[in-house]
Protein backbone atom coordinates (compact mmCIF):
# COMPACT_ATOMS: atom_id res chain seq x y z
CA UNK A 1 0.00 0.00 0.00
CA UNK A 2 1.27 3.46 -0.91
CA UNK A 3 1.41 5.78 2.06
CA UNK A 4 -1.05 8.57 1.39
CA UNK A 5 0.65 11.25 3.44
CA UNK A 6 4.19 10.63 2.18
CA UNK A 7 5.43 13.02 4.85
CA UNK A 8 7.65 10.52 6.63
CA UNK A 9 11.40 10.99 6.44
CA UNK A 10 13.82 8.49 4.97
CA UNK A 11 12.98 4.97 6.06
CA UNK A 12 14.53 3.55 9.19
CA UNK A 13 17.13 6.15 10.08
CA UNK A 14 17.75 4.62 13.50
CA UNK A 15 18.25 1.11 12.17
CA UNK A 16 15.22 -0.14 14.00
CA UNK A 17 14.44 -3.03 11.68
CA UNK A 18 11.09 -4.67 11.09
CA UNK A 19 11.29 -6.95 14.12
CA UNK A 20 12.09 -4.26 16.62
CA UNK A 21 9.57 -1.89 15.10
CA UNK A 22 6.93 -4.53 15.60
CA UNK A 23 8.09 -4.87 19.20
CA UNK A 24 7.61 -1.13 19.68
CA UNK A 25 4.11 -1.38 18.29
CA UNK A 26 2.91 -4.37 20.27
CA UNK A 27 2.13 -2.85 23.71
CA UNK A 28 -0.07 -0.10 22.27
CA UNK A 29 -1.76 -2.44 19.81
CA UNK A 30 -2.55 -5.02 22.49
CA UNK A 31 -4.28 -2.41 24.67
CA UNK A 32 -6.20 -1.04 21.70
CA UNK A 33 -7.18 -4.51 20.58
CA UNK A 34 -8.40 -5.67 24.00
CA UNK A 35 -10.14 -2.50 25.16
CA UNK A 36 -11.36 -0.99 21.91
CA UNK A 37 -11.70 -3.62 19.18
CA UNK A 38 -12.94 -6.47 21.35
CA UNK A 39 -15.69 -4.40 23.04
CA UNK A 40 -16.91 -3.17 19.67
CA UNK A 41 -17.04 -6.71 18.29
CA UNK A 42 -18.53 -8.06 21.48
CA UNK A 43 -21.38 -5.58 21.26
CA UNK A 44 -22.49 -7.32 18.10
CA UNK A 45 -22.42 -10.75 19.75
CA UNK A 46 -24.11 -9.68 23.00
CA UNK A 47 -26.79 -7.87 21.03
CA UNK A 48 -28.14 -11.13 19.61
CA UNK A 49 -28.28 -12.92 22.99
CA UNK A 50 -30.68 -12.73 25.91
CA UNK A 51 -27.77 -12.22 28.29
CA UNK A 52 -28.69 -10.83 31.70
CA UNK A 53 -26.68 -9.60 34.66
CA UNK A 54 -28.32 -12.04 37.07
CA UNK A 55 -30.61 -15.07 36.95
CA UNK A 56 -30.90 -18.01 34.61
CA UNK A 57 -29.95 -16.20 31.42
CA UNK A 58 -26.75 -15.00 33.12
CA UNK A 59 -25.40 -18.55 33.43
CA UNK A 60 -26.08 -19.74 29.91
CA UNK A 61 -27.29 -17.03 27.59
CA UNK A 62 -29.09 -18.11 24.43
CA UNK A 63 -28.86 -16.71 20.96
CA UNK A 64 -32.13 -14.96 20.26
CA UNK A 65 -31.28 -13.59 16.84
CA UNK A 66 -32.68 -10.18 16.04
CA UNK A 67 -35.30 -10.30 18.80
CA UNK A 68 -33.58 -7.53 20.75
CA UNK A 69 -33.66 -5.28 17.72
CA UNK A 70 -37.29 -5.89 16.87
CA UNK A 71 -38.15 -5.45 20.53
CA UNK A 72 -36.24 -2.16 20.65
CA UNK A 73 -37.81 -0.77 17.50
CA UNK A 74 -41.25 -1.65 18.81
CA UNK A 75 -40.53 -0.18 22.22
CA UNK A 76 -42.17 3.15 22.96
CA UNK A 77 -39.49 4.04 25.50
CA UNK A 78 -36.66 3.43 23.01
CA UNK A 79 -38.32 5.50 20.30
CA UNK A 80 -38.97 8.33 22.73
CA UNK A 81 -35.35 8.16 23.84
CA UNK A 82 -34.13 8.34 20.24
CA UNK A 83 -36.31 11.37 19.64
CA UNK A 84 -35.07 13.09 22.80
CA UNK A 85 -31.48 12.39 21.73
CA UNK A 86 -32.21 14.02 18.37
CA UNK A 87 -33.61 17.07 20.18
CA UNK A 88 -30.58 17.11 22.44
CA UNK A 89 -28.09 17.00 19.55
CA UNK A 90 -29.94 19.51 17.39
CA UNK A 91 -30.76 21.86 20.25
CA UNK A 92 -27.55 21.86 22.22
CA UNK A 93 -24.90 21.07 19.61
CA UNK A 94 -26.06 22.28 16.20
CA UNK A 95 -28.05 25.31 17.35
CA UNK A 96 -26.64 25.96 20.80
CA UNK A 97 -22.91 25.29 20.68
CA UNK A 98 -22.25 25.99 17.02
CA UNK A 99 -24.56 29.02 16.88
CA UNK A 100 -23.38 30.62 20.09
CA UNK A 101 -19.76 29.65 19.44
CA UNK A 102 -19.83 31.30 16.03
CA UNK A 103 -21.62 34.39 17.37
CA UNK A 104 -19.01 34.86 20.10
CA UNK A 105 -16.11 34.29 17.71
CA UNK A 106 -17.62 36.77 15.23
CA UNK A 107 -18.29 39.40 17.89
CA UNK A 108 -14.70 39.08 19.12
CA UNK A 109 -13.06 38.76 15.70
CA UNK A 110 -11.16 42.07 15.73
CA UNK A 111 -10.86 42.47 19.48
CA UNK A 112 -7.69 42.00 21.46
CA UNK A 113 -7.21 42.80 25.09
CA UNK A 114 -9.04 42.28 28.38
CA UNK A 115 -12.65 41.94 27.18
CA UNK A 116 -11.74 39.17 24.77
CA UNK A 117 -9.63 37.36 27.35
CA UNK A 118 -12.39 37.63 29.94
CA UNK A 119 -15.11 36.24 27.66
CA UNK A 120 -12.87 33.48 26.31
CA UNK A 121 -11.68 32.64 29.81
CA UNK A 122 -15.17 32.05 31.16
CA UNK A 123 -16.30 30.11 28.10
CA UNK A 124 -13.23 27.88 28.32
CA UNK A 125 -13.59 27.44 32.08
CA UNK A 126 -17.06 25.96 31.67
CA UNK A 127 -15.54 23.53 29.18
CA UNK A 128 -12.60 22.27 31.23
CA UNK A 129 -14.12 21.83 34.69
CA UNK A 130 -14.94 18.22 35.66
CA UNK A 131 -18.43 17.16 34.60
CA UNK A 132 -19.60 16.08 38.04
CA UNK A 133 -18.71 19.53 39.39
CA UNK A 134 -20.47 21.49 36.65
CA UNK A 135 -23.46 19.18 36.97
CA UNK A 136 -23.87 20.21 40.59
CA UNK A 137 -23.29 23.87 39.72
CA UNK A 138 -26.30 23.64 37.42
CA UNK A 139 -28.39 21.79 39.96
CA UNK A 140 -27.63 24.61 42.40
CA UNK A 141 -28.30 27.29 39.77
CA UNK A 142 -31.68 25.80 38.85
CA UNK A 143 -32.73 24.83 42.38
CA UNK A 144 -36.45 25.32 42.92
CA UNK A 145 -36.37 27.17 46.22
CA UNK A 146 -32.97 28.75 46.59
CA UNK A 147 -31.44 28.60 43.11
CA UNK A 148 -29.53 31.66 41.93
CA UNK A 149 -31.52 31.81 38.71
CA UNK A 150 -34.91 31.99 40.44
CA UNK A 151 -33.52 34.53 42.89
CA UNK A 152 -32.35 36.70 39.99
CA UNK A 153 -35.57 36.36 38.01
CA UNK A 154 -37.67 36.81 41.15
CA UNK A 155 -39.71 33.65 40.56
CA UNK A 156 -39.07 31.39 43.56
CA UNK A 157 -40.64 27.95 43.25
CA UNK A 158 -39.99 27.55 39.53
CA UNK A 159 -38.92 23.90 39.19
CA UNK A 160 -36.81 24.02 36.01
CA UNK A 161 -35.48 20.48 36.26
CA UNK A 162 -38.92 18.98 36.88
CA UNK A 163 -40.99 21.06 34.49
CA UNK A 164 -38.49 21.61 31.68
CA UNK A 165 -35.93 18.80 31.98
CA UNK A 166 -35.00 18.68 28.26
CA UNK A 167 -34.69 22.44 27.97
CA UNK A 168 -32.51 22.43 31.09
CA UNK A 169 -30.03 19.85 29.81
CA UNK A 170 -29.98 21.45 26.34
CA UNK A 171 -29.04 24.82 27.82
CA UNK A 172 -26.61 23.11 30.18
CA UNK A 173 -24.85 21.37 27.31
CA UNK A 174 -24.74 24.58 25.28
CA UNK A 175 -23.00 26.24 28.21
CA UNK A 176 -20.74 23.25 28.66
CA UNK A 177 -19.49 22.78 25.11
CA UNK A 178 -19.55 26.14 23.32
CA UNK A 179 -15.81 26.64 23.88
CA UNK A 180 -14.80 24.16 21.19
CA UNK A 181 -16.94 25.82 18.51
CA UNK A 182 -15.87 29.28 19.62
CA UNK A 183 -12.18 28.44 19.25
CA UNK A 184 -12.66 26.64 15.97
CA UNK A 185 -14.59 29.54 14.45
CA UNK A 186 -12.12 32.06 15.88
CA UNK A 187 -9.38 30.22 14.00
CA UNK A 188 -11.55 29.99 10.88
CA UNK A 189 -12.37 33.69 10.90
CA UNK A 190 -8.67 34.55 10.76
CA UNK A 191 -8.83 33.24 7.19
CA UNK A 192 -11.44 35.80 6.19
CA UNK A 193 -9.60 38.91 4.97
CA UNK A 194 -10.64 41.91 7.04
CA UNK A 195 -10.55 44.17 4.00
CA UNK A 196 -13.33 42.14 2.38
CA UNK A 197 -15.57 42.59 5.40
CA UNK A 198 -14.73 46.27 5.57
CA UNK A 199 -15.51 46.74 1.90
CA UNK A 200 -18.81 44.93 2.24
CA UNK A 201 -19.73 46.98 5.29
CA UNK A 202 -18.94 50.26 3.60
CA UNK A 203 -20.91 49.20 0.56
CA UNK A 204 -23.85 49.08 2.94
CA UNK A 205 -24.18 45.34 3.42
CA UNK A 206 -25.98 44.34 6.61
CA UNK A 207 -24.30 42.03 9.08
CA UNK A 208 -26.41 39.17 7.80
CA UNK A 209 -25.40 39.89 4.18
CA UNK A 210 -21.75 40.10 5.18
CA UNK A 211 -22.02 36.72 6.88
CA UNK A 212 -23.79 35.11 3.97
CA UNK A 213 -21.70 36.51 1.13
CA UNK A 214 -18.25 37.08 2.60
CA UNK A 215 -17.76 34.96 5.70
CA UNK A 216 -19.69 31.78 5.19
CA UNK A 217 -18.28 30.75 1.78
CA UNK A 218 -14.78 30.90 3.26
CA UNK A 219 -15.42 28.84 6.38
CA UNK A 220 -17.77 26.21 4.98
CA UNK A 221 -15.27 23.41 5.63
CA UNK A 222 -14.81 24.48 9.24
CA UNK A 223 -18.56 24.61 9.77
CA UNK A 224 -18.99 21.03 8.56
CA UNK A 225 -16.07 19.77 10.65
CA UNK A 226 -17.44 21.54 13.67
CA UNK A 227 -20.99 20.28 13.26
CA UNK A 228 -19.95 16.66 12.80
CA UNK A 229 -17.54 16.59 15.74
CA UNK A 230 -19.84 18.26 18.24
CA UNK A 231 -22.75 16.11 17.09
CA UNK A 232 -20.68 13.00 17.69
CA UNK A 233 -19.61 14.16 21.15
CA UNK A 234 -23.04 15.37 22.17
CA UNK A 235 -24.62 12.15 20.99
CA UNK A 236 -22.29 10.26 23.35
CA UNK A 237 -22.51 12.66 26.26
CA UNK A 238 -23.27 11.08 29.62
CA UNK A 239 -23.24 14.31 31.66
CA UNK A 240 -27.04 14.87 31.58
CA UNK A 241 -27.28 11.73 33.70
CA UNK A 242 -25.52 13.63 36.47
CA UNK A 243 -28.20 16.35 36.45
CA UNK A 244 -31.55 14.72 35.74
CA UNK A 245 -30.67 10.99 35.60
CA UNK A 246 -33.15 10.78 32.72
CA UNK A 247 -36.07 11.95 34.80
CA UNK A 248 -38.61 12.97 35.72
CA UNK A 249 -40.55 10.04 34.22
CA UNK A 250 -37.94 9.47 31.50
CA UNK A 251 -38.64 12.88 30.02
CA UNK A 252 -34.91 13.63 29.61
CA UNK A 253 -33.79 10.05 28.97
CA UNK A 254 -31.36 10.40 26.08
CA UNK A 255 -29.84 7.22 24.64
CA UNK A 256 -26.69 7.03 26.83
CA UNK A 257 -28.84 7.29 29.95
CA UNK A 258 -31.35 4.81 28.52
CA UNK A 259 -28.64 2.21 27.86
CA UNK A 260 -27.21 2.67 31.31
CA UNK A 261 -30.59 2.20 32.97
CA UNK A 262 -31.70 -0.77 30.88
CA UNK A 263 -28.43 -2.66 30.80
CA UNK A 264 -26.57 -1.86 34.01
CA UNK A 265 -29.30 -0.86 36.46
CA UNK A 266 -31.91 -3.16 34.95
CA UNK A 267 -29.49 -5.98 34.17
CA UNK A 268 -30.70 -6.62 30.60
CA UNK A 269 -27.23 -6.78 29.10
CA UNK A 270 -28.26 -8.41 25.82
CA UNK A 271 -30.97 -5.87 25.10
CA UNK A 272 -28.67 -3.02 26.19
CA UNK A 273 -25.96 -4.29 23.83
CA UNK A 274 -28.41 -4.16 20.93
CA UNK A 275 -29.11 -0.50 21.72
CA UNK A 276 -25.36 0.08 22.06
CA UNK A 277 -24.83 -1.39 18.62
CA UNK A 278 -27.39 0.99 17.15
CA UNK A 279 -25.48 3.83 18.82
CA UNK A 280 -22.22 2.54 17.37
CA UNK A 281 -23.74 2.50 13.90
CA UNK A 282 -24.91 6.09 14.27
CA UNK A 283 -21.43 7.08 15.48
CA UNK A 284 -19.91 5.27 12.51
CA UNK A 285 -22.08 7.13 10.02
CA UNK A 286 -21.18 10.53 11.51
CA UNK A 287 -17.47 9.65 11.63
CA UNK A 288 -17.37 8.29 8.07
CA UNK A 289 -18.99 11.42 6.69
CA UNK A 290 -16.40 13.43 8.59
CA UNK A 291 -13.44 11.40 7.31
CA UNK A 292 -14.67 11.52 3.71
CA UNK A 293 -14.93 15.26 3.98
CA UNK A 294 -11.42 15.58 5.40
CA UNK A 295 -10.08 13.48 2.55
CA UNK A 296 -11.88 15.55 -0.03
CA UNK A 297 -10.60 18.78 1.46
CA UNK A 298 -7.02 17.56 1.45
CA UNK A 299 -6.92 16.51 -2.20
CA UNK A 300 -7.61 19.74 -4.08
CA UNK A 301 -5.59 21.85 -1.61
CA UNK B 1 -16.08 47.99 31.12
CA UNK B 2 -17.23 48.57 27.58
CA UNK B 3 -16.10 52.17 27.63
CA UNK B 4 -12.46 51.26 28.17
CA UNK B 5 -12.29 49.10 25.07
CA UNK B 6 -13.97 51.43 22.64
CA UNK B 7 -13.53 50.33 19.03
CA UNK B 8 -10.31 51.50 17.53
CA UNK B 9 -10.66 53.80 14.57
CA UNK B 10 -9.77 52.22 11.24
CA UNK B 11 -6.18 53.04 10.42
CA UNK B 12 -6.70 53.60 6.73
CA UNK B 13 -9.28 56.11 5.59
CA UNK B 14 -12.28 54.07 4.42
CA UNK B 15 -13.11 54.50 0.75
CA UNK B 16 -16.62 55.01 -0.53
CA UNK B 17 -19.68 56.48 1.14
CA UNK B 18 -19.51 57.33 4.82
CA UNK B 19 -22.88 59.00 5.06
CA UNK B 20 -24.70 59.49 8.33
CA UNK B 21 -26.85 56.35 7.94
CA UNK B 22 -23.76 54.16 7.70
CA UNK B 23 -22.28 55.83 10.78
CA UNK B 24 -25.49 55.44 12.75
CA UNK B 25 -25.74 51.83 11.79
CA UNK B 26 -22.14 51.30 12.78
CA UNK B 27 -22.78 52.74 16.25
CA UNK B 28 -25.90 50.61 16.64
CA UNK B 29 -23.96 47.54 15.60
CA UNK B 30 -21.29 48.31 18.20
CA UNK B 31 -23.92 48.72 20.93
CA UNK B 32 -25.52 45.47 19.87
CA UNK B 33 -22.20 43.72 19.91
CA UNK B 34 -21.27 44.82 23.42
CA UNK B 35 -24.73 44.03 24.76
CA UNK B 36 -24.37 40.56 23.30
CA UNK B 37 -20.90 40.06 24.77
CA UNK B 38 -22.10 41.16 28.21
CA UNK B 39 -25.00 38.72 27.99
CA UNK B 40 -22.56 35.95 27.02
CA UNK B 41 -20.33 36.85 29.93
CA UNK B 42 -23.31 36.70 32.29
CA UNK B 43 -24.52 33.39 30.91
CA UNK B 44 -21.13 31.72 31.30
CA UNK B 45 -20.20 33.29 34.63
CA UNK B 46 -23.53 32.79 36.41
CA UNK B 47 -23.28 29.04 37.12
CA UNK B 48 -19.66 29.49 38.21
CA UNK B 49 -20.47 32.14 40.82
CA UNK B 50 -21.48 29.56 43.40
CA UNK B 51 -18.15 27.78 43.06
CA UNK B 52 -16.37 31.04 43.85
CA UNK B 53 -18.51 32.14 46.80
CA UNK B 54 -19.92 29.10 48.63
CA UNK B 55 -16.62 27.54 49.77
CA UNK B 56 -15.83 30.72 51.72
CA UNK B 57 -19.30 31.38 53.13
CA UNK B 58 -19.84 30.52 56.80
CA UNK B 59 -23.42 29.41 56.07
CA UNK B 60 -23.34 28.19 52.47
CA UNK B 61 -26.66 27.74 50.67
CA UNK B 62 -27.24 26.78 47.05
CA UNK B 63 -27.69 30.46 46.22
CA UNK B 64 -24.60 32.34 45.12
CA UNK B 65 -24.20 35.36 47.38
CA UNK B 66 -21.51 37.54 48.89
CA UNK B 67 -19.91 35.30 51.52
CA UNK B 68 -19.43 35.94 55.21
CA UNK B 69 -15.81 35.08 54.76
CA UNK B 70 -14.44 31.99 56.47
CA UNK B 71 -12.05 29.17 55.77
CA UNK B 72 -13.68 26.83 58.28
CA UNK B 73 -15.52 24.96 55.55
CA UNK B 74 -12.31 23.35 54.40
CA UNK B 75 -12.26 21.43 57.68
CA UNK B 76 -15.21 19.44 56.32
CA UNK B 77 -12.78 17.90 53.83
CA UNK B 78 -10.78 16.38 56.65
CA UNK B 79 -13.89 15.08 58.43
CA UNK B 80 -15.11 13.14 55.42
CA UNK B 81 -13.31 9.80 55.13
CA UNK B 82 -13.36 9.71 51.33
CA UNK B 83 -12.84 13.32 50.22
CA UNK B 84 -9.06 13.54 50.28
CA UNK B 85 -8.43 9.90 49.45
CA UNK B 86 -10.63 10.22 46.36
CA UNK B 87 -8.41 13.03 45.11
CA UNK B 88 -5.43 10.72 45.58
CA UNK B 89 -7.30 8.07 43.61
CA UNK B 90 -7.82 10.59 40.82
CA UNK B 91 -4.12 11.40 40.82
CA UNK B 92 -3.35 7.69 40.64
CA UNK B 93 -5.76 7.05 37.75
CA UNK B 94 -4.72 10.16 35.81
CA UNK B 95 -1.00 9.62 36.41
CA UNK B 96 -1.13 5.93 35.57
CA UNK B 97 -3.12 6.46 32.40
CA UNK B 98 -0.96 9.38 31.25
CA UNK B 99 2.25 7.41 31.84
CA UNK B 100 0.95 4.37 30.00
CA UNK B 101 -0.40 6.41 27.10
CA UNK B 102 2.73 8.53 26.69
CA UNK B 103 5.17 5.59 26.78
CA UNK B 104 3.17 3.20 24.61
CA UNK B 105 2.15 5.88 22.13
CA UNK B 106 5.70 7.20 21.83
CA UNK B 107 7.08 3.74 21.07
CA UNK B 108 4.36 2.99 18.55
CA UNK B 109 4.54 6.42 16.91
CA UNK B 110 8.31 6.16 16.55
CA UNK B 111 8.09 2.75 14.91
CA UNK B 112 5.34 3.97 12.57
CA UNK B 113 7.23 7.12 11.73
CA UNK B 114 10.60 5.54 10.97
CA UNK B 115 9.83 2.12 9.53
CA UNK B 116 7.62 1.41 6.58
CA UNK B 117 5.08 -0.92 8.05
CA UNK B 118 2.77 -2.12 5.29
CA UNK B 119 -0.65 -0.50 5.49
CA UNK B 120 0.56 2.03 8.01
CA UNK B 121 -1.71 4.90 7.10
CA UNK B 122 -4.75 2.73 6.73
CA UNK B 123 -3.98 1.31 10.17
CA UNK B 124 -3.67 4.75 11.74
CA UNK B 125 -6.86 6.08 10.23
CA UNK B 126 -8.69 2.91 11.09
CA UNK B 127 -7.63 3.17 14.73
CA UNK B 128 -8.55 6.83 14.90
CA UNK B 129 -11.95 6.13 13.44
CA UNK B 130 -12.43 3.28 15.86
CA UNK B 131 -11.49 5.34 18.90
CA UNK B 132 -13.88 8.12 17.94
CA UNK B 133 -16.87 5.83 17.50
CA UNK B 134 -16.18 3.31 20.29
CA UNK B 135 -16.89 5.68 23.14
CA UNK B 136 -17.35 4.61 26.73
CA UNK B 137 -20.99 5.57 26.44
CA UNK B 138 -21.73 3.45 23.41
CA UNK B 139 -19.81 0.43 24.69
CA UNK B 140 -20.54 0.49 28.40
CA UNK B 141 -22.22 -2.91 28.21
CA UNK B 142 -19.32 -4.88 26.67
CA UNK B 143 -16.76 -2.92 28.69
CA UNK B 144 -18.53 -3.93 31.86
CA UNK B 145 -18.74 -7.53 30.65
CA UNK B 146 -15.08 -7.54 29.61
CA UNK B 147 -13.94 -6.15 32.94
CA UNK B 148 -16.03 -8.80 34.66
CA UNK B 149 -14.44 -11.64 32.67
CA UNK B 150 -10.91 -10.31 33.10
CA UNK B 151 -11.43 -9.89 36.83
CA UNK B 152 -11.00 -6.13 36.54
CA UNK B 153 -14.21 -5.12 38.32
CA UNK B 154 -13.38 -2.92 41.30
CA UNK B 155 -9.80 -2.63 40.08
CA UNK B 156 -8.13 0.70 39.48
CA UNK B 157 -5.77 -0.98 37.04
CA UNK B 158 -8.83 -1.97 34.98
CA UNK B 159 -9.92 1.67 34.80
CA UNK B 160 -6.42 2.71 33.74
CA UNK B 161 -6.22 0.05 31.02
CA UNK B 162 -9.66 0.82 29.59
CA UNK B 163 -9.04 4.57 29.54
CA UNK B 164 -5.60 4.04 27.96
CA UNK B 165 -7.07 1.87 25.21
CA UNK B 166 -9.45 4.68 24.32
CA UNK B 167 -6.83 7.44 24.34
CA UNK B 168 -3.98 5.61 22.57
CA UNK B 169 -5.06 5.97 18.91
CA UNK B 170 -5.32 9.75 19.07
CA UNK B 171 -2.09 9.92 21.10
CA UNK B 172 -0.21 7.85 18.50
CA UNK B 173 -1.62 10.06 15.77
CA UNK B 174 -0.47 13.28 17.48
CA UNK B 175 2.98 11.91 18.31
CA UNK B 176 3.58 10.47 14.86
CA UNK B 177 2.99 13.96 13.51
CA UNK B 178 5.64 15.30 15.88
CA UNK B 179 8.12 12.56 14.97
CA UNK B 180 7.57 12.94 11.23
CA UNK B 181 8.56 16.59 11.46
CA UNK B 182 11.86 15.94 13.26
CA UNK B 183 14.96 15.38 11.11
CA UNK B 184 16.52 11.93 11.12
CA UNK B 185 20.10 13.12 10.70
CA UNK B 186 20.89 12.99 14.44
CA UNK B 187 19.65 9.44 14.62
CA UNK B 188 21.73 8.49 11.59
CA UNK B 189 24.93 9.91 13.02
CA UNK B 190 24.25 8.35 16.42
CA UNK B 191 23.84 5.07 14.64
CA UNK B 192 27.12 5.52 12.84
CA UNK B 193 28.75 5.86 16.26
CA UNK B 194 27.19 2.59 17.35
CA UNK B 195 24.25 3.63 19.49
CA UNK B 196 21.50 1.04 19.90
CA UNK B 197 17.92 1.85 18.85
CA UNK B 198 16.78 2.14 22.47
CA UNK B 199 19.68 4.47 23.27
CA UNK B 200 18.80 6.57 20.23
CA UNK B 201 15.21 6.66 21.40
CA UNK B 202 16.13 7.73 24.92
CA UNK B 203 18.89 10.22 24.26
CA UNK B 204 17.91 11.71 20.91
CA UNK B 205 14.28 11.18 20.03
CA UNK B 206 12.69 11.80 23.44
CA UNK B 207 14.43 15.15 24.05
CA UNK B 208 13.51 16.34 20.56
CA UNK B 209 9.82 15.46 20.78
CA UNK B 210 9.44 16.44 24.43
CA UNK B 211 6.81 19.13 23.66
CA UNK B 212 4.74 16.47 21.93
CA UNK B 213 5.05 14.11 24.88
CA UNK B 214 4.02 16.91 27.25
CA UNK B 215 1.00 17.74 25.08
CA UNK B 216 -0.16 14.15 25.08
CA UNK B 217 0.47 13.81 28.82
CA UNK B 218 -1.53 16.92 29.71
CA UNK B 219 -4.30 15.90 27.34
CA UNK B 220 -4.50 12.43 28.92
CA UNK B 221 -4.53 13.81 32.47
CA UNK B 222 -7.30 16.29 31.60
CA UNK B 223 -9.36 13.50 30.06
CA UNK B 224 -9.02 11.10 32.97
CA UNK B 225 -9.37 13.73 35.71
CA UNK B 226 -12.89 14.60 34.62
CA UNK B 227 -13.96 11.13 33.47
CA UNK B 228 -16.99 9.96 35.41
CA UNK B 229 -18.46 7.05 33.48
CA UNK B 230 -15.68 4.45 33.45
CA UNK B 231 -14.81 4.56 37.18
CA UNK B 232 -18.53 4.86 37.97
CA UNK B 233 -19.18 1.62 36.07
CA UNK B 234 -16.20 -0.38 37.26
CA UNK B 235 -15.33 0.63 40.81
CA UNK B 236 -17.64 -0.62 43.53
CA UNK B 237 -16.74 0.91 46.86
CA UNK B 238 -16.01 4.53 47.84
CA UNK B 239 -12.46 3.57 48.92
CA UNK B 240 -11.21 3.26 45.37
CA UNK B 241 -13.51 5.82 43.75
CA UNK B 242 -11.89 8.92 42.21
CA UNK B 243 -13.08 12.45 42.92
CA UNK B 244 -15.46 12.47 39.93
CA UNK B 245 -17.51 9.65 41.45
CA UNK B 246 -17.27 10.83 45.09
CA UNK B 247 -18.46 14.28 43.97
CA UNK B 248 -21.54 12.69 42.44
CA UNK B 249 -22.31 10.59 45.52
CA UNK B 250 -21.95 13.68 47.73
CA UNK B 251 -25.00 15.30 46.18
CA UNK B 252 -27.08 12.28 45.30
CA UNK B 253 -26.77 10.00 48.28
CA UNK B 254 -28.25 10.33 51.72
CA UNK B 255 -30.70 13.12 52.44
CA UNK B 256 -29.52 16.68 52.93
CA UNK B 257 -26.29 17.42 51.08
CA UNK B 258 -23.51 18.87 53.20
CA UNK B 259 -22.88 22.11 51.36
CA UNK B 260 -19.71 22.94 53.27
CA UNK B 261 -18.17 19.70 52.10
CA UNK B 262 -19.67 19.89 48.63
CA UNK B 263 -18.47 23.42 47.92
CA UNK B 264 -14.94 23.03 49.23
CA UNK B 265 -14.56 19.65 47.57
CA UNK B 266 -15.77 21.02 44.23
CA UNK B 267 -13.24 23.80 44.43
CA UNK B 268 -10.34 21.56 45.40
CA UNK B 269 -11.22 19.02 42.72
CA UNK B 270 -11.56 21.71 40.02
CA UNK B 271 -8.40 23.57 40.93
CA UNK B 272 -5.81 21.23 39.31
CA UNK B 273 -7.44 21.34 35.86
CA UNK B 274 -7.97 25.08 36.13
CA UNK B 275 -4.31 25.60 37.04
CA UNK B 276 -3.17 23.24 34.30
CA UNK B 277 -5.25 25.23 31.84
CA UNK B 278 -3.79 28.55 33.00
CA UNK B 279 -0.29 27.09 32.75
CA UNK B 280 -0.81 25.66 29.28
CA UNK B 281 -2.52 28.75 27.91
CA UNK B 282 0.05 31.15 29.33
CA UNK B 283 2.95 29.07 28.13
CA UNK B 284 1.80 27.84 24.74
CA UNK B 285 -1.35 29.86 24.12
CA UNK B 286 -4.64 28.04 24.02
CA UNK B 287 -5.14 28.16 20.29
CA UNK B 288 -6.52 25.64 17.99
CA UNK B 289 -4.87 22.63 16.46
CA UNK B 290 -7.73 20.20 16.11
CA UNK B 291 -9.92 18.57 18.71
CA UNK B 292 -8.08 18.12 21.96
CA UNK B 293 -10.94 16.97 24.09
CA UNK B 294 -13.74 14.51 23.88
Amino acid sequence: MRPATGASPAPDAAGLGRARATGFLVPAMVLILVFLVVPAAWTIYLGVTNYRLTGLAAANPEIVGLDNYTQALGDERFRTSLLLTLQFVLGSAVIGQAGLGFAIAFALRDRRGPLRRLVEGFVLLSWILPSSVVAFLWIALLDRDAGTLNALLGIPGMAWLLDYPMLSIIIFNTWRGTAFSMMLYAAALENVPRSHLETARLAGASTWQQLRDVVFPRIRGHVLTNLLLISLWTFNDFAPFLITAGGPEQRSEILPVYVYKVALSGGELGFGAAISFIMLLINLVIALVYLRMLGRRKEPA
Amino acid sequence: MTATTAPSAPTTAPPGPTGPTVAVRHVLAQIGRYTFLCAVLGFFALPLLWLATAPFDDTPTVTASLPQFTLDNFRALLDNPYALSSLLNSVYLAGGTAALVVVFAALAAYALSRVRVPGRDALLYGLLLLSSIVTGTATMVPLFELAFRLNLIDSRLGVILILSGGLLPAAIFILKDFMDSTPTSYEESARVFGASPLQIMRHIVVPVVRPGLATVGVWAVANVWGNFLVPFLLLRGPEKAPAAVIMYTLYTEGGQADLRLLSTFSLLYSLPVALMFVFVSSRYGFRFHGGIKR
